[in-house]
């Protein structure tokens, strides 16, 4: 495969890259990002409800199902935009939710949940389990027949947003392959999530046991579809994943060159030096490379192979940039970086979030040589 | 600007095509140089001076140039067609670039009229080939310390010194030459001056100069007492500083209105992924081991970095932050890029590394190393890495001078 895509950027993705900034430079400033650290629920209710009622969550969802008929590619503006600011609410979860659903589901299912996914109603997945793979494929969790129903076992990790969701799909292994089925609250009972303490400290993720769990059959989204309806959420994920870091980088860069502009050593600003200049021009160079690899990746998204290939590539650009950003940011602010206090931390974490959740730089370029060079 | 009219945008492409198609020639019998900086041989010079010519000639070249002065006076979207037309064919470089890409526009911008009329279109037909007289023996990143001097004798200018690395200087008709008028200003950069010179004239010398690879591409350039017409003189005396650095800013891509074409040949990822193809790790072609993969990935994830970056720029929303960033890093991005492809590929050939241009035995005849040498005239010309990064981050990122 020797084509690569290319970049493109549509007047879409414009205004709501316009918009969005704006929305989320006047509801995220970071002191109301650290307040909501040690917030239970991890964001503000009432800019959440905003963004519901703005139509952010509809964009991606055709207008027979509610929504706005456009696609990822003009999600990614608002994504970006919420990296920068660090705004933290259930927009990409119920995002990701809606693409599984479009994706993977029933045409019932679908009429039934994505007007509601539209409208603002918060949803979530749940594919990740214990023994830290990235491969969704072949999920431990498992459903048995049961009456009419089936019966489910098990337990999934890192499920965003899970205690406010009015939906979560769970991956689970179902007649010898894997299937995904709809659950909803009230299926599972008290105690069945636990909120889980994760290293990205505005997200809120949790825990769910399936131990016992009955739905009827009708939950099933149809099985033949859940392999190739998993690998596009997690191609989603990390594209959208990369949209964030490299909106969360530029913030993370310009806080850092604020620092060295700023902090006099011998007489100088730090930001003289070139053992410090030199490296920061170095990770604004890789900042601007994963921006431009996140646009093309959306603007290629849809296209088959090259769409992988641009989204997995803009992964491990965005992910090595914000990682190396960060680094180099605690360590150049001394020993004030540190601190809790010192924004680095706040960054550092996030990269390592994204990394874990849905692959690291390793694991994409591993799948990009196979893609690549056969 | 009046809209371009597609159609005529896509016949003349199309036409642009067939030409390039019809009238590339891919192997002269001798290697073709693949930057400006590495034409070496009188064989190189005159087969590259005739294909300059034989492009502008069809119109292919500084398309969107003023007619007046032996340009197409097209919109520059035509000139990009044509540019692009060339590097689907592989085409030759272009031979003039200091002419074309950097002095070219700059006179377009500021020049007088005389100058436009009197210089312009010997750049585009290559009859004029220019040099580039900053660097100094003594003064080189530090170019605001030029030393050469330059002292009004009525209706001229009287030169002494010596300029060096100068990239075409034994085959240059003109200089564009940044001197000093005044050694007591008390700022260095107030004294100096900038001139467009003739090389030709009693009192200069050039001498090549060996390069890394064995091979000639520069000289050293002397002037002993060289009296250069004083309508050379841009603007006026003490504006030299301020001049070199606009024209810094055509060289680095920062501003607009080169001529067209290309004058250095892009590297590409796939062709390193094509050798690793075709040699041998324990018996089993490069490609198979893993880790040479990973380091191939990386190479095209980056290639492709730089591609897209490129293309950004034509994205205004998408720079809205820091809008010199991108045209600043670009020289950092794309010349160290291909010296550490080109010092992969050596890697790659495994034994054979040990082979240099000349052996029959050579890989690609030694391309490889060739090329990583050959590489760090890019990230020495034209302003080292390490000034690159000192200039985006004092212009694009605001952080203090050293
Ligand atoms: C192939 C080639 C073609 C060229 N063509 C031309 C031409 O046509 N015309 C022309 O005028 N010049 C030309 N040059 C010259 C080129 O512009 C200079 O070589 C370059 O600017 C560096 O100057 P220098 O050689 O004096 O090195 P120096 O300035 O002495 O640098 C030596 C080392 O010190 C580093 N250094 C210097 N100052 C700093 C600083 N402030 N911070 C950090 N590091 C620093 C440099 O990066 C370099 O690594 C050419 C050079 C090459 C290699």
């Amino acid at each position: 495969m020797e084509k690569l895509g290319e970049l493109g950027f549509s007047e879409e993705q414009g205004d709501l890259l316009e918009v969005a900034m704006n929305f989320c430079r006047g509801r995220s400033p970071i002191e109301t990002v650290r307040g909501l650290l040690t917030d239970e629920r991890g964001y503000d209710p009432a800019v959440w409800k905003e963004i519901g009622e703005m139509g952010w969550l509809s964009i991606a969802i055709p207008e027979s199902y509610g929504g706005v008929g456009l696609s990822l590619a003009e999600v990614v503006p608002v994504a970006e935009a919420m990296g920068r600011y660090l705004l933290n609410s259930p927009f990409v979860s119920t995002t990701l939710t809606a693409q599984a659903l479009l994706n993977g589901a029933t045409e019932d299912q679908k009429q039934a949940w994505l007007p509601r996914l539209a409208a603002g109603e918060a949803a979530t997945l749940a594919v990740l389990e214990a023994g830290g793979d990235w491969d969704l494929g072949a999920p431990a969790c498992q459903a048995a027949p049961a009456g009419d129903g089936v019966v489910l076992s098990g337990q999934k990790r890192f499920v965003a947003d899970a205690s406010d969701a009015a939906l979560i799909i769970v991956s689970v292994t179902h007649e010898g392959g894997p299937a995904l089925l709809l659950l909803e609250p009230g299926d599972w009972p008290e105690g069945a999530l636990r909120r889980e303490t994760v290293v990205d400290e505005t997200r809120r993720s949790y825990e769910l046991t399936l131990d016992g769990i009955t739905v009827p059959a009708a939950r099933l989204m149809p099985d033949g579809q859940a392999a190739a309806t998993l690998a596009h959420v997690q191609l989603c994920t990390n594209l959208l994943s990369a949209a964030d870091m490299a909106g969360a980088n530029l913030a993370l860069i310009d806080y850092t060159l604020d620092y060295l502009r700023t902090r006099t050593q011998f007489g100088k600003p730090i930001g003289a030096y070139q053992a410090l200049k030199h490296p920061m021009v170095d990770a604004y160079v890789l900042y601007e490379q994963a921006r431009s690899h996140v646009y093309s990746a959306a603007h290629c998204f849809d296209r088959q192979g090259e769409g992988e290939v641009a989204t997995r590539m803009a992964k491990v650009s965005a992910l090595e940039a914000y990682s190396r950003a960060g680094d180099r940011s605690i360590q150049f602010h001394g020993g004030f970086g540190f601190t809790y206090d010192c924004d680095a931390q706040l960054h550092r974490r996030r990269a390592i979030w994204h990394g874990a959740q849905s692959g690291d730089e390793a694991h994409h370029k591993r799948v990009l040589a196979e893609l690549l060079l056969g | 600007m009046s809209a371009v009219d597609q159609k005529e945008l896509a016949e003349f492409s199309a036409a642009a095509e067939a030409w390039f198609a019809e009238n590339t020639v891919k192997d002269p019998g001798f290697r073709l140089p693949l930057t400006f900086m590495e034409v070496g041989t009188d064989q190189q010079f005159e087969f590259l001076r005739d294909w300059q010519n034989k492009v502008w000639e069809a119109g292919y070249l500084g398309a969107a140039w003023p007619k007046a002065y032996g340009g197409g006076g097209l919109d520059p979207e035509f000139q990009k067609a044509a540019t692009a037309a060339m590097r689907k064919h592989d085409a030759p470089i272009m031979l003039n670039a200091i002419g074309l890409n950097w002095t070219g526009p700059m006179l377009l911008d500021i020049g007088t009229e005389e100058q436009k009329s009197q210089y312009l279109k010997g750049i585009l037909s290559a009859e004029d080939i220019w040099c580039q007289g900053f660097s100094e023996p003594e003064n080189g990143s530090d170019l605001g310390n030029a030393q050469t001097r330059a002292v009004r004798d009525g209706d001229e200018y009287v030169i002494t010194g010596s300029k060096i690395w100068t990239t075409q200087g034994n085959y240059a008709k003109y200089m564009i030459l940044l001197a000093r008028t005044n050694p007591d200003a008390p700022r260095k950069y107030d004294g100096l001056s900038f001139f467009l010179a003739p090389m030709r004239v009693p009192g200069v010398e050039t001498m090549p100069i060996r390069k890394l690879t064995g091979e000639y591409g520069f000289t050293q350039t002397f002037f002993d007492g060289a009296r250069i017409p004083a309508k050379g003189l841009m603007g006026q005396e003490g504006q030299g500083w301020t001049f070199a650095m606009q024209l810094l800013e055509y060289e680095r891509g920062v501003r607009g209105g080169q001529a067209g074409g290309y004058i250095i040949t892009e590297q590409n990822a796939f062709d390193v992924v094509d050798l690793a193809r075709r040699v041998k790790r324990g018996g089993r072609p490069a490609i198979e081991d893993p880790v040479l993969k990973d380091k191939l990935v990386d190479f095209i994830i980056e290639i492709q970095s730089n591609a897209l970056c490129r293309q950004r720029l034509a994205v205004p929303p998408l720079n809205q932050e820091k809008p010199f960033g991108i045209p600043l890093a670009s020289k950092l991005m794309t010349t160290e890029f291909a010296r550490r492809i080109n010092e992969f590929a050596v890697s790659l050939t495994g034994v054979d590394g040990g082979y240099y241009v000349g052996d029959p035995n050579a890989v690609d005849d030694g391309l490889w190393t060739r090329a990583y040498l050959n590489a760090f005239s890019a990230t020495i010309g034209g302003g080292t890495s390490q000034i690159q990064r000192n200039i985006v981050a004092e212009h694009a990122l605001g952080l203090p001078k050293g």
